[in-house]
């Protein structure tokens, strides 16, 4: 069996925001890492490994740089890592990018052994976009069931049956069939770190696969921009409303006035 | 020439890091208080392989022995979380495993060494004795030949890691005539009979890290134990500390760096006279100099580093390399706790910690004084 | 396709380098370079005061869509237990008035198997029409009969806005119907608009983290669909109209999809509705452990009021995780919010801010929390609250 997961280079995100000042970005410190949700996804690939036995496959599309990402997935444990990377690929939404990751997977599939049963697993959303669109997308482009937030997966033969984060407090079981694909969320796992000596055998540079729109024979209205539906419009710091009265005076002051107000405002 | 760190070495850092604040750092104050390593820090530490870190594979370990850079940047980062697992971790690889790496019998790495690499047991490098402390060549510990055995007699003290060693390289007397000539390094599994923990000292810094006195009464250790060759001892024991010097090196830069770096986030966020400390030049200048202090210490570390893997010599290099590391260790320590003001004193802040720490460095692993001398008579012999 | 900026209008402001999410443009010679790691998101076009940056698409981009074939507004709904989830109502509200700017209809998709008695009520909530496709089945979510259903109805019917609630279970199908339409979907939303210029939606969504906000457009494609964050938006009032009703039978059998429900499993202790709570007492860290957490139930139970909490109080096992509030957790819009010694990080604010009142109690003057807060009190919790939990009693006994 093979498993794919998908991953994203995301910058670290709680550092980066807008000086609502000066309305420009602030990005101190902001340091690339792998999409926290992805991070669970290659733990529950690894896992399902370890028990039932699959290659696990890491893609990601992105710049250059997003290599780091796949060799410290490799330095976890998994197998092999595909690079999609190309300008052509670049300024693409959720749309364009799920359809270049379904054709990387059918590559992939297609070169080894079509009739081979696979997985999908996807982190559920990125902390840079937190669209959450790409796993369902990327499931429809292939064709395939899909779960989403799932919290814990059985694996039986040619079947799956999983938790289903369904509403804050309820669950579905879900059963379907392979090929599938499935997303999650944090409260999974928790992502192993990655030994030394993965860190030093993921440099093994045969283990990372580059693949450019010629190579995925991809339709250039598809990928990318061209391929696109929605397109950012303008960026803004959050605007925060409130209108700040500190309420001053002894304790039982500052109580009375509250309690007032809050009549005042016929909340009370 | 490069200054760029590998890819390798890169994501090592990246990834040390992030080990190191989730795992070490929230439980340094309780170690440091309970003068104990966690024992949850220490099995994901085996998990994660540092304890083989310079060791290869084939003998259980992570496989840097030909990138001692990286090392040090795994020193460094644990270092930088908690000084006490930094020392334990570079005296464990650097001044035990590594030995038995370099100068051991195949025998000696499949008895000793593998379960060194895989963290199974903590190794130890025992030389300092009452009488013998930086006067080196004035070991006392006996080992006699009695049949193919020798039996060790004498006690060492402030034995990194002693007290919770498994295995122990023990610098012994085994001749009477010229010390330097008559000095072998045995290796001591920890339940040899007649091997006891004394003492176990209670520190100014890194107490965490155990430092314990060791007793040997009639401990009879098999010839084939003897590292590197009777009477090799002290030449040997010269060469290990060379190298181990690097590690303490590295231990210092990421202490220094922790320093450096608390000031910096305290200079930023303390407002005084309405405006961050930061904004003052009394406080710069203190942040630019610990900074070249650090960064300089960084670059002599990675030299030695460099210059050992490329099998050049490089004992001087480590010399000066742990000397400028554990002085701006401590001048950055120093600064920290200035620039805190009436917190740095204060246990709810590390850098009380940091500056109990750095004094350390300047004084284990060779006091700068000797150092100096090391130095100074490398220079010296080799003339202008 | 290439973004490009033109030289001889580039004044060197700035303004696009500041913009830039990806730090990819710096002034070079005072004039605005690209960078490599340019995404082509196109934050920079907009900022530029001179209109000196273009984004320029290929001349392969599918074959141009005829808006004019697209009209009205749709909301689709969700349910459970026969109940349709609040963010539905709140998505008519908002519907309502965008189908009015537009002059179009207002269209309700409910997907289910025992509505037929509900139809009444539900029209009450201010929409032109509603559709009701009836099977056994859909009594509970099918992903993939969703899609089917859903994705045949817009094809046929071609609304030019689709509004859907942004739960785990629409955001489950929303983006495979966006896929097999082709169609621009913006995630989450907590701001919609009509730009009055081209009459395309504007659609406003927290990104980042909640740290920035973005305004995305779909110029390109029809219809435009948009997953909307519950609690942004309110209720609108119930009003007696006519509603044309169009109920079509599906025989649907269990088979026709390729999952199968074996069960659905209740987590919750108690019955937590943080969603529907008129007042919510709210605590973070600063309330200091699991057994001062007392104090604030006691004043939740004075006040008949929702207990709630911030993430790291969750973490630390203070409190159930369906109390959760903020980006990880629910997002609330109560009348009353009390936020006790949280301390007000992005994360959370972005799950409580549409509060029509908020009251902050914190140690800390600086705390951000005082920020978006109606009335603050600095101060120690453990003092204030046994205060106005008295007072409040005293209210209450004055009421009676």
């Amino acid at each position: 069996m093979k498993i794919f997961v998908c991953v994203k280079q995301v910058p670290g995100v709680s550092e980066i925001k807008i000086d609502p000042k000066t309305n420009t970005l602030v990005r101190e410190g902001v340091e690339s890492v792998i999409n926290p949700n992805d991070r669970n996804a290659i733990e529950l690939a690894l896992t399902l490994k370890e028990k039932h036995g699959a290659e696990v496959l890491v893609l990601s599309m992105g710049p250059p740089q997003a290599e780091e990402i796949l060799r410290e997935s490799i330095a976890m444990g998994a197998d092999k890592g595909f690079l999609l990377t190309d300008r052509a690929f670049a300024g693409a939404d959720t749309l364009a990018t799920s359809y270049t990751l379904s054709l990387a997977i059918k590559k992939i599939l297609k070169e080894s052994d079509p009739e081979e049963k696979y997985l999908v697993i996807c982190g559920a959303q990125a902390i840079d976009g937190d669209t959450g669109q790409v796993p369902p997308e990327l499931a429809e482009e292939l064709g395939i069931p899909q779960i989403a937030y799932v919290l814990s997966i059985e694996l039986n033969e040619d079947k799956i049956v999983a938790e289903r984060k369904f509403r804050a407090v309820e669950i579905v079981v879900i059963e379907t069939k392979l090929p599938a694909l499935i997303s999650v969320l944090n409260d999974i796992n928790k992502p192993r770190y990655p030994s030394m000596a993965g860190i030093l055998k993921a440099h093994d540079n045969s283990k990372i696969t580059y693949y450019n729109a010629q190579d995925l024979n991809a339709d250039e209205a598809k990928i990318g921009l061209n391929g696109s539906s929605t397109e950012v419009w303008k960026i803004f710091a959050p605007e925060r409303k409130g209108n700040r009265v500190i309420l001053r005076g002894t304790l039982e002051e500052i109580v009375q006035q509250l309690c007032q107000n809050l009549k005042d405002d016929k909340i009370l | 020439m490069e200054f760029t760190l590998t890819e390798k070495q890169k994501m090592l850092k990246k990834i040390t890091r992030q080990f190191a604040e989730e795992f070490i750092v929230p439980v340094a104050r309780e170690s440091d208080e309970k003068q104990e390593l966690d024992d949850t820090v220490y099995q994901k530490m085996k998990e994660m392989n540092y304890f083989g870190a310079c060791i290869p594979e084939e003998y259980g370990g992570a496989g840097l022995h030909n990138d001692t850079i990286g090392f040090g940047i795994v020193i460094e980062e644990i270092s930088r979380a908690d000084a006490a697992w930094g020392i334990t971790i570079a005296v464990h690889n650097g001044v035990a495993a590594y030995p038995i790496y370099k100068y051991g019998t195949e025998d000696q790495k499949q008895e000793f060494l593998i379960d060194l690499a895989k963290g199974n047991k903590v190794g130890a490098f025992c030389l300092t004795e009452p009488n013998a402390g930086s006067d080196a060549a004035g070991v006392r510990l006996t080992a006699v030949k009695d049949g193919d055995e020798y039996v060790l007699n004498g006690t060492k003290i402030f034995a990194t890691s002693g007290g919770i060693a498994g295995t122990l390289l023990v610098v012994a007397k085994t001749g009477e005539k010229d010390s330097r000539k008559q000095m072998t390094v045995f290796l001591v599994d920890s339940k040899t009979p007649g091997y006891s923990v004394g003492v176990k000292e209670d520190k100014m810094g890194v107490r965490a890290s155990n430092t314990s006195e060791l007793v040997f009464q009639d401990v009879r250790v098999p010839e084939e134990n003897i590292l590197g060759g009777a009477g090799e001892g002290f030449k040997m024991a010269m060469k290990i500390l060379d190298f181990g010097r690097i590690g303490i090196a590295a231990q210092c830069v990421g202490l220094g760096q922790a320093a450096l770096e608390a000031s910096i986030k305290y200079a930023n966020e303390r407002v005084q006279f309405n405006q961050p400390i930061g904004r003052f030049q009394a406080i710069q200048w203190k942040i630019a100099d610990m900074a070249i202090a650090i960064e300089s210490a960084r670059l002599f570390t990675y030299k030695a580093a460099y210059l050992h893997d490329k099998g050049e010599q490089f004992g001087m290099a480590s010399s000066m390399a742990k000397l400028t590391a554990s002085e701006a260790a401590m001048q950055a320590a120093h600064g920290a706790v200035q620039i805190h003001g009436g917190y740095g004193l204060m246990k709810a802040y590390p850098v009380e910690r940091y500056f109990r720490d750095a004094k350390m460095g300047e004084i284990y692993e060779g006091t700068s004084e000797i150092q100096r001398l090391v130095i100074a008579n490398n220079l010296l012999r080799k003339g202008a | 396709m290439s973004i490009l900026i033109d030289d001889e209008l580039c004044t060197g402001c700035g303004s696009c380098v500041n913009n830039c999410p990806y730090s990819a443009i710096e002034l070079v010679n005072n004039k605005a370079k690209i960078l490599p790691s340019c995404n082509l998101c196109g934050a920079c076009v907009e900022p530029c005061p001179v209109e000196a940056i273009t984004l320029k698409r290929g001349a392969q981009k599918a074959a141009k869509v005829d808006f004019s074939q697209f009209k009205g507004v749709w909301v689709i709904t969700e349910h459970y237990k026969n109940i349709i989830h609040n963010v539905a109502f709140q998505l008519l509200g908002k519907g309502r008035e965008l189908s009015d700017i537009l002059g179009v209809d207002l269209t309700f998709v409910i997907l289910g198997a025992n509505f037929d008695n509900e139809l009444d009520e539900i029209s009450k909530y201010g929409m032109d029409k509603i559709i009701y496709v009836k099977s056994p089945i859909l009594k509970h979510y099918y992903s993939d009969l969703y899609v089917k259903v859903l994705s045949e109805l817009i094809i046929e019917n071609k609304p030019e806005i689709i509004l859907i609630g942004a739960t785990p279970t629409g955001r489950d199908f929303a983006p495979r119907i966006a896929k097999k339409l082709n169609a621009g979907l913006t995630a989450d939303c907590t701001g919609l608009a009509i730009n009055p210029e081209t009459m395309n939606l504007l659609q406003t969504r927290p990104t980042f983290g909640g740290n920035i906000m973005a305004t995305i457009r779909n110029p390109n494609s029809r219809p435009q669909m948009a997953t909307v964050r519950p609690g942004i938006f309110k209720e609108p009032q119930k009003v007696e109209k006519k509603v044309s009703v169009k109920k079509i039978d599906y025989a649907f059998e269990e088979k026709d999809s390729v999952s199968k429900i074996i069960k659905v499993i209740n987590t919750s202790k108690t019955h937590v509705n943080l969603e529907d709570a008129k007042i919510i007492v709210a605590g973070g860290r600063g309330v200091g452990s699991k057994e001062k957490f007392k104090l604030i139930e006691e004043l939740a139970d004075v006040l008949g009021a929702e207990l709630g909490g911030s993430r790291i109080t969750v973490e630390l096992n203070w409190l159930d995780p369906d109390r959760q509030i903020g980006q990880t957790g629910v997002t609330v819009s109560p009348k009353l919010y009390i936020a006790c010694g949280i301390s007000g990080a992005v994360q959370h604010i972005v799950g409580m801010e549409n509060s029509d009142v908020i009251v902050a109690i914190n140690k800390d003057p600086d705390a951000p929390i005082f920020h978006i807060a109606h009335y603050g009190i600095v101060g120690d919790l453990h003092e204030i609250l046994p205060i106005l939990i008295e007072e409040i009693k005293t209210i209450n006994l004055n009421k009676e």
